[in-house]
């Protein structure tokens, strides 16, 4: 048996070769900063164009290609490995267990994706350009009347399916068999059972994923007709395939994100979570129905009135376990001792965005209002404040919550804190007008608009560079810390932490729980 | 409940009432710059009345729940000095914040329920137009079934010096077009809505329709507006390029001028028919071919004929070589590219103008002038 | 080694670093990247392009699937060696138990399309139903049936009559797969895929029963026979395709009826190849290896999983796309 007691090796081959699981969530959180900087600043440009009205910048295929990398990468390059990486740091750590279950497969699992994107980014130099047809790519756009960049589009979605169902297996292989003696399932954290469930969500729906691309890629090279009317087929059957993976997808999105939550809001309230049962039966009721609410975005496709109203019922309901989750976050938070911390500022952050893209998600899921809501700028409000309010937020949150167990260092309280603040205006800024253009008329996916929606238009673009230009404090603040921040040597970063993960000596051992902890 | 929370409701609806007498005060009957517009139909209005109560509604639950949290954020922190409770569950505040919200929830489905079947119900229409949506245009068809179905495109009328930015920008920027859909007012129109192409979806706010048009398939949708003015939308759903650049006018007017703009359309057709026997001058035909250029190929063909998603015209050997290639692209387009086929979409006398203007503009001087029925005869064989 | 159950922690390997990985990702890359250059050069290019577009593809095909060989290798030598605890072995349970679940829903994924177009894009199209009425304007003369013998853009008379621009030319077969005969049944070759593939997964239980009874001699015999069954089952599929191509005129072109059909069978058959593949090396292992006891047989167990799956896909597939 090798001698795995000491320390990481040197150099590149450390990363290279590891099969550590901190060294793979360090590479996962690295990968995933630098996708959510490549995709911000695909963002930018979208704004920028967006600033003024008339033509600009970019040309409008130009701008198409944009659109549809900003969404593919922020989602598939940042946001879900970066909850990949925290998964990877963190379980372990959580349920008392030496390292994932399947270490070599994990490695792979991470290595897949930078030469995935590299490729996805490349078809930007391609005859013909990068993909143009959306993150949603709707055949036959996508299809028939896509460049040749499709088909590497294509295969790269094969790949990061491949490499989401390694590492969900491994998340749940190691969930199932590698928990500390006493550590029964009803005494987990809660991030650990959102990622359970995530995990399994992701094994459920990458594969269907997977099989949509496929069905693309035999359109458009040997003349099936899977999306053609002509031949028998249906452009909305593409639709169907990609929203049973891609609703499932915007919970995998955020349930890692409730997880972090869970764990935050606890710790500065210095209390404990109120209602840890029902909050991992509502995660599970969340997961079971997001099977089954699909084509919610689909409503104007024109599906027989029964399927309409079956998916509208069927997505109102999400609002009730997840209301649950809000009311349970806020009752723990009810008579604690509460104090404000970054990692707590932007956990209540999160609160109050997500429940507001909450509310805009439900109002979506009524089929007749969403006939003069749908695929207008009131959707891309909506989604950002799920997605960048809620997953981002919760990501940061993350990040200066273990960081300091993590490096042993403390990051700087006041930057924390500014960062907070300008990133909560920036993103109100820029995507709470975009509720009112939306409303008002403005179709998503344009490179220029009408005059009347201008002057919200550029303050959403002027909130978007401060967002976009508050990460830089980020960046900044986290690389400060790791190099020379305070020195912490307390097990117990936060006073009112409570976990496994706080038992470990700080900075975390590159071992951990080599013989597993005992566990009341 | 103690009287805490009972202050606290009261503390609540102070400003939900401010926000929604706010909202409603800004929104007249007309299109509004934040809000939905309330529209010109009776579905219309119910759709928006559906949006203000749900949005209402969850105002309601955002300012009790965020009042409750900014409660504790301001009297539980720390540093006041407070010890924590630990209480971490209660079997009935659960069950109540689940069913209470659940209940809430059926009473949104109901009035929404009655509103979504009403908008399916596409029944004793009076009056039938096909929508079809092209890369990047709108065609309209009435059927008609005493004579002649009526049928026209409608393409973006803004000029590119506008969306360059070297002219300025005129009030409807981006929502002007050449022909607009004209309809009758207080008229049940049904509309079959399909595509020729990719995926398209037909937007008009103020009529609340928004319908997803389908290669291959035929969705149903239908208005019945009660005012007669201008409503402009655009389309909904990505379609490639010019996307942004695919607006839709519709012109409601009274019956009586609906009718009178019905028979000059017919007039108009036939018109055109008339011409197809005729034979035009070379200026005659260039003239007419930089109009059905400029509304037709020049998105892709470039103003000059430089080219962009297309090849350019200016030296093309196409545009300088062979009349019958170069009216086969024309007239079947390029399969696999965006060079569509036009046959269909242009009549004869339009056909024979563009290919002619296309080899005599732009530097190509060929001299020759395609008749309209050189079309006529090329597409029968 | 293991089969003694100690109360006691047993410590869970944790295996060193490995180039393993950081291989399977360059094999995997470069594959890729060249099938999707062969496709786009066949497409939108010059045909003689493919050629170096061919040997970056074998190229990462070689290297993938040496790494994955000595990937097994390595974890097969580390059982050998007692490194593994019951704890790692039951992950590799699980690994394997979600792997075929995932697989699962890939095929989800393909007959669901098949039902829906099916039960519902068929009716529509031919103009009935809640969802295309007035379809009936585009495709005049289309009447649904399935399978589908006649594709809509055939019942208008072709690609230059159709209404909606053209992006391909779908010509449907003029036999379909259907079981056509009860007199010659047994010309039928689904009738003999689904026998074969049935007893395949009996054979493969009972070579199961034989190892887990340590009579080796038994398990090599029935595991051989199971393998030699997938073989036959890929011959017969393969004949089935060339009867379909050849005499049915029932191709990739044939409209959605030829696309579900090859879709579902192609991918099963794919995945039997898989199976197959697995069963031998298991097979091969015990034979040349001598590996392999009554208690330690982890790698033909996962391989029999998967075996008894791509059986139960067939029992579905022969239902829905031979029967129904
Ligand atoms: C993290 C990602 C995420 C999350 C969590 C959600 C959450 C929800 N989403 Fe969202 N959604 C997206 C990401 C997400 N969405 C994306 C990316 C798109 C666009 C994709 C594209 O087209 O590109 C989209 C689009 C989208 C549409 C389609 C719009 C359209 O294109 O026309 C719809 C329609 O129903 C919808 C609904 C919902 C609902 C009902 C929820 C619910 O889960 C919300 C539930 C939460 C609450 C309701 C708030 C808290 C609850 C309470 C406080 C309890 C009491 C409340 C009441 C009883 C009212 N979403
Ligand atoms: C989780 C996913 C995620 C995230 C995090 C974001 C983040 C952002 N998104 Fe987007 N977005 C999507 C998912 C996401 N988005 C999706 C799925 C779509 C739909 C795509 C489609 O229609 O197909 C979309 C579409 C979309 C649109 C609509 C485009 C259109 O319809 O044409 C817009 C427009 O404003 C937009 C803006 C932004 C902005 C300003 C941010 C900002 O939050 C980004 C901030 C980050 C940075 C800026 C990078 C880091 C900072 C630096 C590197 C510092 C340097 C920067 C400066 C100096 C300014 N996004
Ligand atoms: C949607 C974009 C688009 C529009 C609109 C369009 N074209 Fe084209 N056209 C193309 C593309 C793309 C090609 C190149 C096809 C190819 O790759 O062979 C092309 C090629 C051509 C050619 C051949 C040029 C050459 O040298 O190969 C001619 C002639 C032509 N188009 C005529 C027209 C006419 C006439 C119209 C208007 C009535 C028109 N096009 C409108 C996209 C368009
Ligand atoms: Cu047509 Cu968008
Ligand atoms: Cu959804």
């Amino acid at each position: 048996m090798g001698d795995h007691h000491h320390g990481p090796a040197k150099g590149l081959s450390r990363w290279l070769f590891t099969t550590n699981h901190k060294d793979i969530g360090t590479m996962y959180l690295w990968f995933s900063f630098s996708m959510f900087i490549l995709g911000g600043a695909f963002a930018m440009i979208i704004r920028a164009e967006l600033f003024q009205p008339g033509l600009q910048l970019v040309e409008p295929g130009f701008f198409n290609q944009m659109t549809t990398l900003h969404g593919l990468i922020m989602v598939f390059g940042a946001i879900m490995p970066s909850f990949v990486g925290l998964a990877n740091w963190l379980i372990p750590m959580m349920i008392g267990a030496p390292d994932m279950a399947l270490p070599r497969m994990n490695n792979w699992s991470f290595w897949i994706l930078p030469p995935t994107f590299l490729l996805l980014a490349s078809t930007l130099f391609m005859e013909g350009g990068a993909p143009a047809a959306g993150w949603t790519f709707y055949a036959p756009l996508s299809t028939t009347y896509a460049g040749p960049s499709v088909t590497y589009f294509i295969f790269c979605i094969h790949v990061l399916g491949l490499s989401s169902i390694m590492g969900s297996i491994n998340i749940i292989a190691t969930v199932m068999n590698m928990r500390a003696p006493g550590m029964t399932y009803m005494k987990m954290p809660l991030f650990v059972w959102t990622w359970l469930i995530t995990a399994f969500l992701l094994v459920a729906v990458m594969p269907v994923l997977a099989g949509a691309v496929t069905m693309m890629l035999m359109d458009v090279h040997f003349n099936t007709s899977f999306f053609s009317a002509a031949g028998g087929g249906d452009p909305v059957l593409f639709q169907h395939v990609f929203w049973f993976f891609g609703h499932p997808e915007v919970y995998i999105i955020i349930l890692p994100a409730f997880g972090v939550v869970s764990q935050i809001i606890p710790a500065f309230s210095r209390k404990p979570l109120f209602g840890y049962d029902s909050m991992v039966y509502a995660t599970a009721s969340i997961a079971f129905l997001s099977f089954i609410v699909w084509a919610h975005h689909m409503y104007t496709v024109g599906m027989p009135v029964a399927g309409e109203l079956f998916f509208m019922y069927a997505t109102m309901l999400i609002a009730v376990p997840t209301g649950v989750k809000v009311f349970n976050w806020i009752s723990t938070m009810w008579r604690g001792a509460l104090s404000f911390e970054t990692p707590m500022l932007f956990s209540i952050g999160f609160l109050i965005l997500f429940t507001i893209g909450g509310f805009t998600g439900l109002m979506l899921s009524i089929a007749p209002a969403d006939f003069q809501y749908h695929d207008s700028y009131f959707v891309v409000a909506h989604f950002h404040y799920v997605m960048v309010a809620g997953a981002v937020f919760s990501m940061t949150a993350a990040i200066y919550f273990w960081l300091p167990k993590w490096c042993g260092r403390m990051y700087n309280e006041t930057m924390g804190k500014t960062h907070f603040w300008i990133s909560f205006i920036g993103f109100n800024l820029t995507f709470f007008p975009q509720h009112f253009v939306g409303l008002a008329g403005m179709p998503r996916r344009i490179p220029d608009y009408a005059l009347q929606f201008a002057d919200f238009n550029m303050m959403s673009s002027i909130g978007a560079f401060i967002y976009g230009a508050s990460q830089i404090l980020f960046l900044y603040n986290v690389i400060a810390t790791i190099r020379s921040g305070d020195i912490v040597t307390d097990e117990k970063v936060w006073d009112g932490a409570e976990g496994l993960e706080w038992t470990l000596p700080t900075p975390a051992p590159y071992h951990t729980f080599e013989t597993p902890p005992a566990v009341k | 409940m103690g009287s805490k929370a009972k202050w606290l409701c009261k503390l609540a609806l102070g400003p939900v009432l401010l926000l929604m007498s706010v909202v409603a005060m800004a929104v007249g009957g007309e299109a509004s710059e934040y809000n939905m517009p309330q529209g010109v139909t009776a579905v219309g209005q119910q759709v928006y009345d559906l949006h203000m109560i749900i949005l209402g509604i969850c105002v309601v639950i955002g300012v009790l729940v965020f009042g409750v949290m900014f409660y504790s954020i301001i009297y539980h922190r720390k540093s006041r000095g407070v010890t924590p409770a630990t209480f971490h569950e209660s079997t009935k505040v659960e069950i109540a914040w689940t069913v209470v919200p659940f209940f809430i929830l059926i009473i949104m489905a109901i009035p929404a329920t009655t509103t979504l079947l009403e908008i399916y119900d596409t029944d004793n229409a009076e009056l039938d137009v096909v929508v079809t949506a092209y890369q990047w245009k709108w065609k309209y068809e009435y059927l008609n079934e005493e004579g002649e179905n009526v049928s026209f495109f409608s393409n973006l009328a803004t000029p590119q010096a506008e969306i360059h930015n070297s002219e300025a920008k005129g009030e409807h920027y981006l929502l002007e077009v050449d022909e607009p859909l004209v309809l009758p007012v207080d008229t049940k129109v049904r509309f079959l809505v399909t595509a020729n192409d990719v995926l398209h979806s037909w937007w008009v706010p103020m009529l609340a329709v928004k319908r997803d048009a389908i290669p291959g398939f035929i969705n149903e949708s239908w208005t019945k507006a009660t005012e007669i003015g201008v409503y402009r939308g655009q389309c909904a759903e990505l379609c490639g390029r010019s996307h942004g650049f695919m607006p839709i006018v519709v012109n409601v007017v009274s019956k009586e001028d609906y009718a009178q703009w019905f028979t000059a359309k017919q007039a108009e057709a036939a018109e055109t028919k008339g011409l197809m026997a005729k034979t035009f001058t070379l200026d005659q035909t260039m003239e007419r071919g930089e109009i059905v250029y400029d509304s037709n190929c020049q998105v892709c063909h470039g103003a000059n004929g430089e080219g962009g998603v297309g090849n350019a015209i200016a030296g093309s050997a196409v545009a300088t070589g062979d009349i019958g290639h170069h009216l086969d692209i024309g007239i079947d387009g390029v399969s696999g590219t965006a060079m569509q086929a036009f046959g269909a979409q242009l009549n004869d006398v339009d056909m024979a103008a563009v290919i002619t203007y296309q080899r005599n503009a732009f530097g190509n001087n060929m001299g020759d002038i395609i008749q309209p029925i050189d079309v006529y005869n090329h597409k029968k064989d | 080694m293991t089969s003694q159950t100690s109360t006691e922690y047993e410590k869970y390997y944790v295996p060193e670093k490995s180039r393993l990985a950081i291989c399977a990702t360059i094999g995997l890359m470069l594959s890729i990247f060249g099938a999707a250059s062969i496709m786009n050069d066949m497409t939108f290019g010059d045909p003689n392009e493919a050629s170096s577009s061919w040997t970056i593809f074998y190229c990462g095909m070689f290297f993938f699937v040496a790494t994955l060989f000595a990937w097994f290798r390595t974890a097969i030598r580390e059982n050998i060696a007692g490194m593994n605890s019951a704890q790692l072995k039951k992950s590799y349970v699980l690994g394997m138990f979600w792997f075929i679940f995932s697989e699962v829903m890939f095929f989800l994924a393909f007959f669901g399309a098949l039902f829906y177009v099916r039960n519902l894009v068929g009716p529509w199209l031919a103009g009935e139903g809640d969802g295309g009425r007035m379809n009936g304007m585009l495709w005049p003369g289309f009447e649904y049936a399935w399978p589908m013998m006649q594709t809509p853009q055939e019942a208008v008379g072709g690609a230059a009559s159709q209404l909606v621009a053209n992006s391909g030319t779908y010509t449907s077969p003029h036999t379909s797969m259907a079981f056509a005969d009860a007199h010659v049944w047994w010309h039928w070759l689904p009738l003999w895929n689904t026998l074969i593939l049935l007893s395949s997964s009996f054979t493969c239980h009972v070579a199961h029963l034989g190892i887990l009874a340590g009579d080796k001699k038994k398990f090599n015999l029935w595991l051989g026979i199971t393998v030699l069954l997938g073989i036959i089952f890929l011959c017969l599929q393969a004949l089935e395709y060339y009867e379909a191509y050849v005499e049915f005129g029932l191709t990739l072109n044939a409209g959605i009826y030829g696309s579900t059909f090859f879709m579902l069978t192609g991918f099963h058959g794919f995945h039997v190849f898989m199976g197959m593949t697995m069963l031998l090396i298991q097979w091969l292992r015990s034979v040349i290896g001598k590996q392999f006891t009554a208690e330690d047989h982890f790698g033909f167990e996962a391989s029999s999983w998967y075996w008894h799956f791509v059986d139960v896909v067939w029992v579905f597939l022969f239902l829905f796309v031979y029967i129904l």
